[in-house]
């Protein structure tokens, strides 16, 4: 091989690569953080949001909208005035989907970018991997994750999760639904690991507790990528069948329940996370006509649209179908971005309530969070209100159950918000700051 | 179900799966039995193997199965032809010294990635099969096209195995396997012998990707698994044993299928790794392997 002193002049042909490569990193570079503040704040410091997303790994189609409509609610932020007269800028960094790499983008937005707060992202191991080290770093850290671990109390007061309901109450709000329309006999298959569990178990809990029974509960490593295997494990006196599945197989898993059973199928209900990002016009789900699914929020604009989904669905770039507005083939992660959206408000009213104005006001932060209690619907909230307990640092709200009907979801039941309270097993206010 | 059907299901599962595996480890047993590079990169080929098929498929309108046959026969060439500019551009120049080929594999793998990364992007996206028909057993539901990948798969090992036994490219690649000195010695270009035996190699693992893309799909990180099945297969054959790597292949993708739909996956995961450290303990030739000729 041959060598090179240290100090030789390279080749202007090489020169030329290195500088092309520098500037295309440097535009690279700046489309990693976009800066979206308008001229009029050239004089004020911005607010710095770390964005913690799935750009790559097995939450990508999730990480894609939530940055899309993140980057929308900032914008809308900033054409109003910011905060506290401060543009909102976000920082984003990719988790990569993956715990480890999560909790080094936390200590990134702390030590390297010397962001105001973090704010994120949705895998339950990628919050639980990240949380800790948030705590550590007195990072208020805001995720719009969905399952249990902020509300059980397991992760430390930094972690708030006040723009999306908790899977626990999510279950136990359609419990009653399910096992009253659709059978008592259950059999569950969901996702090996944090957020399947979660579902694994409030969700059997409250069947049970409503009379009913679990057949077969079915755990799948969620990098799984064939799954016929699992489905004869699916009792035949099943009623109901309840799926919950992520990942990039997702399609592939749906697909391979209609070839095990055609026709005769069981009544199905499952989490839209098993389609979310996908089309529900492709081929071979023809048979998922008549089954239910849980919508966090409807992705098919529905005939009692408010004026606020409108208005959220129009800032972010969403279609009536749910698929972006410039390819009706880009599906959004619509049952679950919207926490995105009410989150970057929250984290705005909190700001305002506490006048925030550099890291050492994070405590204060975190103080402010905890004296909210209710969001009202609207603009800032288009999915519906929400009640607020301070004490585990979750937010309660309304969940959708949707039926498939020529290949769309039609609302059939809205629940209560009282449907999916339950009593708080945490108080992290307690802790010290 | 009962134990019958649920043995049945089982059965078949593994056979894709086996079929599959076989050309896979097929293409990595080549490479190491001539070449003697440990190629960790062989996975990501099989990757794109399934990205390509995506793109092609997308390209070509109409009827599925057009646009499948066109990726089925355009995907491994393309994919044959990126190793043969790695194992030019890289590994002939490392000399194929043994430590080094496994760094620089390990460098491809990730250069393949994430420029796959970077162009297909993050998604797995679904490449729809040429022709779909779900066959109804008493018992459950089967997809017709599952059963059509064995066959396919069974018919393209036919054809590599013709290639090697009985012709004259595969003379050269077996005489090359048998003693590289004395091949190069009988006039043969052992060098790009190394060449195309690293194109077939990836080919093969393309291949098998573009049989399966339609009931998987194609994402970037979909080359690890048959990576590691196709390790385990060509340990337990016998490293560079084409017999021993096919017979393993069987045996390992039925055991993964049947263990995976009886008790679980990760079980069936352990007990072939399992089975790895038995055969290297007990037997490093592997099952039908040659002890090396010194």
């Amino acid at each position: 091989m041959s060598r090179r002193p240290v100090n030789a002049p390279q080749s202007p042909a090489r020169r030329r690569t290195l500088k092309t490569l520098g500037i295309a990193g440097g535009a690279a570079a700046t489309g990693l953080a976009p800066t979206l503040f308008p001229r009029a704040y050239a004089q004020s410091e911005p607010i710095r949001i770390g964005a913690q997303f799935h750009r790559t790994g097995i939450g990508a189609s999730y990480g894609r909208w939530y940055e899309r409509t993140a980057t929308a609610a900032v914008k809308l932020i900033n054409d109003e005035g910011g905060i506290n007269g401060r543009p909102l800028e976000l920082v984003v960094e990719d988790d990569g989907t993956d715990p480890k790499r999560g909790a080094e983008v936390v200590e990134k937005f702390a030590t390297q970018h010397k962001v105001d707060v973090a704010y994120g992202t949705l895998f339950s191991h990628v919050v639980i991997g990240s949380s800790p080290r948030a705590g550590e770093l007195k990072l208020p850290y805001v995720v719009v994750s969905e399952g249990y671990h902020v509300a059980s109390g397991a992760l430390n007061r930094y972690v708030f999760q006040p723009g999306i309901t908790d899977v626990r109450s999510q279950v136990i709000s359609m419990a009653p639904w399910v096992t009253a329309n659709l059978g008592k006999k259950v059999t569950m298959i969901f996702p090996d690991y944090a957020f399947g569990h979660d579902h694994r178990d409030y969700f059997s809990q409250a069947v049970i507790a409503l009379g009913g029974e679990m057949l077969e509960l079915i755990a799948i490593p969620p990098t799984e990528s064939s799954f016929t295997r699992y489905l004869p494990r699916i009792p035949s006196d099943t009623e109901v069948l309840y799926h919950v599945m992520v990942g990039p197989g997702v399609l592939t898993f749906v697909k391979e329940l209609g070839e095990h059973f055609g026709s005769n199928r069981p009544e199905i209900f499952g989490f839209i996370d098993s389609l979310e990002a996908v089309d529900l016009a492709t081929p071979q789900l023809e048979f998922l006509e008549g089954t239910y699914f849980w919508e966090g929020n409807p992705r098919y604009a529905q005939p009692d649209q408010t004026e606020h989904d409108k208005f959220y669905r129009a800032a972010v770039g969403v279609d009536d179908n749910g698929a972006s507005v410039n390819d009706p083939k880009d599906v959004s992660t619509y049952a679950h971005m919207f926490g995105c959206w009410e989150t970057l408000f929250i984290i705005k009213q909190a700001m305002e309530a506490c006048n925030y104005s550099g890291p050492a006001d994070r405590g204060a932060f975190v103080e402010a969070m905890e004296a909210l209690e209710r969001f009202e619907e609207g603009r800032e909230h288009p999915q519906g209100e929400k009640v607020f307990d301070a004490r585990i640092h979750q937010s309660f709200g309304h969940q959708f159950i949707s039926r498939v009907k020529d290949s769309r979801l039609e609302v059939v039941h809205r629940t209560a918000i009282e449907d999916g309270l339950y009593e708080a097993e945490a108080d992290y206010t307690t802790m010290a700051l | 179900m009962d134990f019958g059907p649920f043995l049945f299901l089982a059965t078949l599962e593994g056979l894709v799966q086996a079929a599959v595996l076989c050309l896979t480890a097929l293409g990595l047993s080549l490479v190491f039995g001539v070449m003697r590079v440990v190629n960790v990169a062989h996975g990501e080929f099989f990757m794109l193997g399934a990205v390509l098929a995506w793109w092609v498929t997308g390209w070509f309108g109409g009827h599925p199965a057009l646009g499948f046959v066109v990726a089925l026969a355009l995907a491994p060439v393309l994919v044959g032809g990126i190793a043969w500019a790695g194992e030019r551009m890289v590994l002939k120049r490392v000399s194929y010294d043994p430590e080094a080929t496994i760094v620089a594999t390990i460098g491809m793998l990730y250069i393949i990635q994430q420029t796959t990364l970077l162009t297909f992007g993050p998604d797995a996206r679904p490449v729809e099969p040429p022709f779909y028909f779900r066959v109804q057993f008493p018992w459950f539901g089967y997809s017709g096209y599952k059963l059509c990948v064995i066959v396919a798969a069974a018919v393209l090992l036919l054809a590599a195995w013709f290639v090697i036994t009985r012709t004259r490219l595969g003379l050269v690649m077996r005489a090359t396997q048998f003693d590289r000195e004395t091949a190069q010695n009988f006039g043969i270009a052992v060098d790009r012998v190394y060449a195309m035996v690293f194109a077939i190699g990836a080919g093969l693992a393309a291949a098998g990707a573009v049989l399966v893309v339609p009931v998987q799909q194609a994402h970037y990180l979909m080359g690890g698994d048959p990576l590691l099945l196709s390790f385990i297969v060509v340990i337990i054959g016998g490293l560079g044993s084409i017999r021993g790597t096919l017979v393993a292949a069987l045996l390992i993708g039925l055991c993964d299928g049947i263990i995976s739909v009886f008790f679980s996956p990760t079980l069936a995961k352990m007990l072939s790794t399992l089975a790895v450290a038995l055969v290297l303990v007990f037997r490093p030739q592997g099952l039908m392997g040659a002890r090396q000729r010194g």
